[in-house]
């Protein structure tokens, strides 16, 4: 399984997206999903709450655990993914797309550079 | 502590089949299939599960002088049983306790006269046997190197009485030996879903092609262990190491029913067994707290081992098993909760969802009796 290209991982199987406009959009990996089995709830921050890097921001939840999500960057929330709270199976089966968590107004947008690439991720320990 | 992870005999099958395996007390266990953990819940439910319990410990005991009465009488000491009025080939429910009677671990039991068949939880089994041993100097405790499957659902009867119609025979925790594909085979009719079932112990050499027979019918599906959490949870069904542990009594996990008349204060073999002073004060005076089952209106599952608090916020109870029910789509719980006390909210991070208390089971149980 590869990771998509246009976007930038970490370690923790977060994802981030630059959406050009000066925002981040958030979720995690395919492989995380993966891993995590079928999603029953998802936890997602207060819309203007400030977060650091490594902070957890959301708790998702299968039928076996909870697993934290951490922020991949410093930042504060614009917006949450209000349909995964009837549909949390859209993380599942829509990772990249319907499934993201949160958007995010960068505090430092150049320390996306920080992150790695899908190809990094996939190589990285853990994937 | 745990040494290299152990493998059990049909690893390669539950690869084929697309397994996603995990290690589970000790063993490297099928967690769940392709099809998932919800759908394979499921499928349990609506028609026939296979699941394969290998993990756990199949112990036979016989008695030094090879006779039941030595044997019966060995057990009686070790464990809350009787054998009076006991029939041959039924199983029955019980629990290895230590003298503070705290469970050790639960066990299914079945009488075959001059030996007794024992299943054992996966992560009991050294422990058990070297209890066991110690308790019963006079019995010796063999492994019985053999396969594990259970078939659970309702469709489990016809599916097993295509391979042999004596399985249509038994009746909930009686015990035959089937013939299935040539191989006779150990088989009870109980299981641990809530469901109406089987649990089959299948000779090595012949329990791939007995499995293969089985899945080759389409109303059967493997599952994993994952599943297997989740039916047995919704089925009130506890799990040691979880709900029951070493410093929880059958009496405060509503499981007494287990204990004979004849084993409790006044019965003709009363007492006798370790821990047997806790369990009859508790018996006589009710216990401090009970296990209970619980559900949330809310969304959030409320998983172990989250506190319970009642309506003036002082923690109550403790959450011992939790997951969102499959069958139901709300989140439902065991816990232990302080005799007397109503919980009212569970302890979630910042969240406080309401719980209700409600009768176990949370799903009806559909033993043919």
């Amino acid at each position: 399984m590869t990771s998509p290209t246009d976007l930038k991982f970490t370690h923790s199987h977060e994802w981030v997206r630059d959406n050009g406009d000066g925002t981040f959009t958030i979720g995690i990996s395919d492989h995380a999903q993966e891993a995590l089995g079928e999603l029953v709830y998802v936890e997602l921050p207060a819309i203007g709450r400030h977060l650091v890097a490594g902070e957890v921001f959301a708790v998702v939840e299968s039928t076996k655990a909870a697993s934290d999500v951490y922020a991949p960057l410093e930042g504060d929330v614009l917006e949450i993914n209000q349909a995964l709270a009837n549909e949390p199976q859209l993380l599942n089966s829509e990772p990249y797309a319907t499934g993201w968590l949160m958007r995010l107004r960068p505090t430092d947008p150049s320390a996306l550079a920080t992150l790695l690439s899908g190809t990094d991720y996939d190589n990285g320990p853990g994937a | 502590m745990e040494p290299s992870v152990k493998a059990i005999p049909l690893a390669s099958l539950h690869r084929e089949l697309g397994a996603k395996f995990g290690p589970f007390a000790g063993y490297e266990m099928p967690i769940q299939y392709p099809a998932g953990l919800k759908a394979e819940h499921l499928h349990t439910r609506a028609q026939a599960g296979l699941f394969d319990v290998s993990h756990m410990g199949q112990l036979r005991v016989r008695a030094h002088d090879g006779t039941s009465a030595s044997l019966q009488r060995a057990l009686q000491a070790a464990l809350p049983i009787d054998f009076n009025g006991w029939p041959l080939q039924l199983q029955k429910y019980s629990y290895l306790l230590n003298d503070a009677g705290g469970i050790e671990d639960d066990l299914m039991l079945v009488n075959c006269g001059s030996e007794v068949r024992i299943v054992v939880n996966a992560g009991n089994r050294d422990a058990d046997r070297a209890r066991l041993e110690q308790l019963c100097p006079a019995l010796s405790f063999d492994w019985i190197d053999a396969a594990l499957i259970a078939l659970q659902g309702p469709a489990a009867e016809t599916v097993l009485a295509a391979l042999d119609p004596t399985a249509a025979l038994l009746r909930f925790m009686h015990a035959a030996q089937l013939r299935l594909e040539g191989a006779l085979c150990f088989t009870t009719r109980s299981g641990y879903t809530g469901e109406d079932g089987y649990e089959i112990s299948l000779p090595l050499d012949a329990a791939e092609r007995i499995v293969r027979r089985l899945l080759s019918d389409p109303r059967v599906a493997p599952i994993g262990l994952g599943a297997r959490d989740t039916l047995r949870l919704e089925a009130g069904l506890p799990l040691h190491g979880h709900d029951i542990t070493a410093s929880t009594s059958p009496v405060e996990a509503g499981l007494a029913f287990a204990i004979p008349a004849s084993r409790r204060g006044g019965g003709a073999l009363a007492g006798g067994f370790p821990g047997a002073a806790l369990v009859l004060a508790q018996l006589a005076d009710g216990p401090t707290r009970r296990r209970v089952g619980l559900v949330s209106p809310e969304t959030v599952p409320i998983r172990a081992p989250s506190t319970l608090l009642d309506a003036t916020g002082a923690a109550v109870g403790q959450v011992t098993s939790g997951t969102v029910s499959p069958s139901l789509g709300q989140p439902i719980l065991m816990a232990y909760v302080q005799t007397g006390a109503q919980p009212v909210q569970a302890v979630v991070r910042d969240r406080r969802p309401a719980v209700q208390t409600v009768p176990l089971p949370f799903v009806p149980k559909r033993y043919q009796r």
